[in-house]
């Protein structure tokens, strides 16, 4: 059970666990993302989340073959949730499941943090009042940028993947 | 040839607007299509080396087009 998704509605946490797992696994573990409601010091109210569709689910699904690959992990579901949450929301989920817990928990991890760096999703917040601002991760490789009008990015080599894996390029030269 | 050209988030905002057909010359690198969006009304406020993906793959300033790509200007991404 390897499988990708963007979802446009809640995500079924349970349904998740109960389809990545059978009773061969001795380890399920699950990694949820979930809206805050403060984000540097700032009062949120919502998120808007969306995506370059088809190319999100191409990197999700390269996520998790190399976490197969890298981990000996079978069972993997990555889920993104786009549109408008709310507080409190699940706006991505990752569950893994193994025989033994470490494969389980270290292709959670690698999973979560590629995501946050390759996939093509971006997230609109809204804030309690009334503003909006358009948010980049920590990591991304691209942090530093400011969004719109920056100046420049890192260099390549700034920003070691966490797993040593495949970072996305800091912007074309 | 014509390509594709999607804009995402802030970069859509910047442009107003998410995708534009470009007529290029042959020959054209994802270089001269970034020229070509930084003179239109907006794309000041792109930056000088945004991430682009052709037909959904990270791509560089030098890779070239062919005509009927699908080539992706990418804003700082921010899933999860």
């Amino acid at each position: 059970m390897m499988r990708v998704a963007l979802v446009d509605g809640p995500i079924d946490v349970s349904a998740l666990l109960s389809q990545v797992s059978d009773d061969s696994c001795g380890a399920a573990t699950v990694f949820l993302g979930c809206v805050r409601n403060v984000n540097e010091g700032r009062a949120v109210s919502g998120i808007e989340y969306s995506a370059y569709r088809t190319m999100a689910e191409r990197e999700m699904a390269a996520i998790a073959r190399e976490a197969a690959e890298r981990f000996g992990v079978t069972r993997l579901i990555v889920e993104h949730r786009l549109g408008t949450l709310g507080l409190g929301d699940v706006s991505v989920a990752i569950v893994a499941a193994h025989p033994h817990r470490a494969p389980a928990l270290d292709a959670m991890r690698f999973a979560i943090e590629q995501l946050k760096r390759r996939v093509p999703i971006w997230k609109l917040e809204l804030y309690v009042d009334g503003t909006r601002e358009w948010v980049a991760n920590a990591g991304s490789g691209m942090e530093n940028a400011g969004g719109v009008g920056a100046q420049s990015q890192s260099a390549p080599d700034s920003h070691p993947p966490a797993f040593g894996g495949h970072p996305i390029p800091d912007g074309v030269r | 040839m014509t390509v594709t050209v999607l804009l995402f988030a802030s970069y859509a905002d910047a442009l107003g607007k998410s995708a534009i057909e470009l007529d290029v010359a042959p020959g054209s690198t994802v270089r001269d299509i970034l020229g070509t969006l930084s003179a239109m009304p907006g794309g000041n406020r792109l930056p000088p080396r945004p991430l682009v993906a052709v037909n959904q793959e990270y791509a560089s300033a030098s890779t070239a087009l062919h005509g009927g790509e699908e080539v992706a200007v990418i804003p700082p991404v921010a899933g999860g």
